[in-house]
């Protein structure tokens, strides 16, 4: 932090919130039917973030590893959660959850770990002041990716279920008949991190970035943060993917090589 | 030679026959007796009990892709999922010319075909491959008899040069008559003999 950081205090906050009020205040007015949906979403934003901040400072205070790594279990767990939450067809059993948490870890966390130690350098390398807004970039990228790549898959498998039971008849293997659907599924989930890289700096300024200019960052330390980061996700978000398409690909088949969807979904 | 040995699906009795290389068995009944049903089961497409064998390899032995390129089947509704019909299978002049077709149907667009063309064309896609066996899911429902009596004289020429075999499933007694050496109907829950 440089000497030029300016604190916010409780009325500069006061002020934005009423920029909400007279939001919600419009919506009422014009009957427009998301003030209450505003409303709570803006409390509830409120009531995490300072939550995490007050536990991010006693945690950043102690840096013990066991307390590291239970709030990575839960960042863990949530976002896998979430992944199977944004699905339309939902899976059977504990199935889904375990590839979307087995996917993230592979991806996730052990990119988030290989840059802690080889990028980083940080001592020691776990320093929650890194690791976890790190493995928190990483993951919420990575869950997007991986519930629009999964949702995209099983949505086209699917409604082109007959489609794909015609190449089987014809003598194509498993993977041969899946393969147009789980190539289209891939791109769904990396559209939004290539968007993002394609975008940086002319159309949008990262939120990370940004925030580390706010806070007194020279622009440049910023975007070789920004820079790192965005190599970190999309690689976290690419792994990710193509880890969940093959897990969830191979689930749809049995060892017949017939398309089973019944066992995959609800 | 396409062995079944006591194949076993739901709501049918287990059937056990015998197709000799070069024949066609001919296949009827009333819409949900097993008749699809029974296709797949052959081409291993969903669970069943019993054993298949076609030229003495039995079905369990090999993947399942391996078996489908021996035994593939032609289902009633005929769907593409390239653009293009030429994207989907390589083959021969001569055989585009036997169902009606100028080489340049292969640059058509799938989009642009009627069903009849695309059930044609499906036809030529399944033989594209070489299997042994043919499972003929009523392959000429949505055909003008002109058209029909191509695709019963295209599969009779492929039997015949290759001593492949076919079970042709149709709802048309005539055309079974004409296609196969013997045929069944599947009623009751079970395949009953129906004289020549």
């Amino acid at each position: 932090m440089s000497d030029s950081l300016i604190l916010l205090t409780l009325p500069d906050l006061m002020l934005a919130s009423m920029l909400v009020l007279a939001l919600i205040g419009l919506s009422i007015r014009l009957g427009l039917g998301i003030g209450r949906q505003l409303a709570i979403a803006a409390l509830r934003t409120t009531a995490q973030l300072l939550l995490v901040g007050l536990i991010l400072e006693s945690v950043f205070a102690s840096s013990r590893l066991p307390l590291i790594a239970l709030i990575m279990l839960v960042m863990l767990t949530v976002a896998a959660w979430e992944i199977l939450a944004r699905q339309k067809r939902k899976l059977r059993g504990w199935w889904g959850f375990g590839i979307s948490a087995f996917s993230l870890f592979i991806s996730s966390f052990l990119i988030t770990a290989l840059a802690l130690v080889l990028v980083i350098g940080a001592e020691p390398w776990y320093l929650p002041q890194y690791a976890i807004p790190l493995l928190g970039m990483l993951l919420g990228n990575t869950m997007n990716g991986i519930a629009l790549g999964m949702d995209r898959l099983v949505q086209t498998a699917w409604q082109q279920r007959s489609v794909i039971e015609q190449r089987l008849m014809l003598g194509q293997r498993d993977r041969d008949a899946i393969r147009d659907i789980a190539r289209d599924a891939m791109r769904a989930g990396m559209i939004p991190i290539i968007n993002a890289m394609a975008a940086a700096g002319i159309v949008s300024l990262p939120g990370m970035m940004t925030g580390q200019i706010l806070a007194g960052s020279p622009p440049v330390e910023a975007v070789k943060y920004q820079i790192l980061i965005m190599f970190l996700v999309t690689a976290g978000t690419g792994f990710g993917v193509v880890s969940v398409l093959q897990l969830i690909a191979r689930r749809m088949f049995d060892q017949r090589e017939r398309l089973r969807l019944d066992l995959l979904l609800r | 030679m396409l062995k079944l040995e006591d194949l076993k699906i739901a709501d049918v009795e287990a059937v056990s026959l015998t197709i000799r290389p070069g024949e066609c068995l001919g296949l009827c009944g009333d819409s949900g007796s097993g008749k699809t049903r029974l296709l797949r089961a052959i081409a291993d497409m969903d669970e069943h009990e019993g054993q298949v064998y076609a030229d003495e390899i039995a079905q369990c032995d090999v993947s399942g892709h391996e078996w489908r390129r021996r035994v593939s089947l032609l289902p009633a509704e005929s769907l593409w999922w390239f653009d293009r019909i030429g994207e989907h299978f390589e083959v021969q002049d001569r055989q585009l010319r036997q169902l009606g077709f100028d080489a340049d149907v292969l640059d058509w667009q799938v989009s642009r075909c009627s069903s009849g063309e695309k059930q044609r064309l499906a036809v030529l896609r399944l033989l594209a491959h070489s299997p042994r066996v043919l499972l003929l899911d009523e392959p000429s429902a949505n055909l003008d008899n002109g058209n029909a009596a191509r695709v019963e004289a295209l599969i009779r020429d492929y039997l015949d040069t290759r001593n492949a075999m076919a079970i042709w499933v149709s709802h048309d007694p005539a055309q079974l008559e004409r296609v196969a050496a013997s045929s069944y109907r599947v009623a009751d829950g079970r395949l009953q003999a129906l004289a020549p």
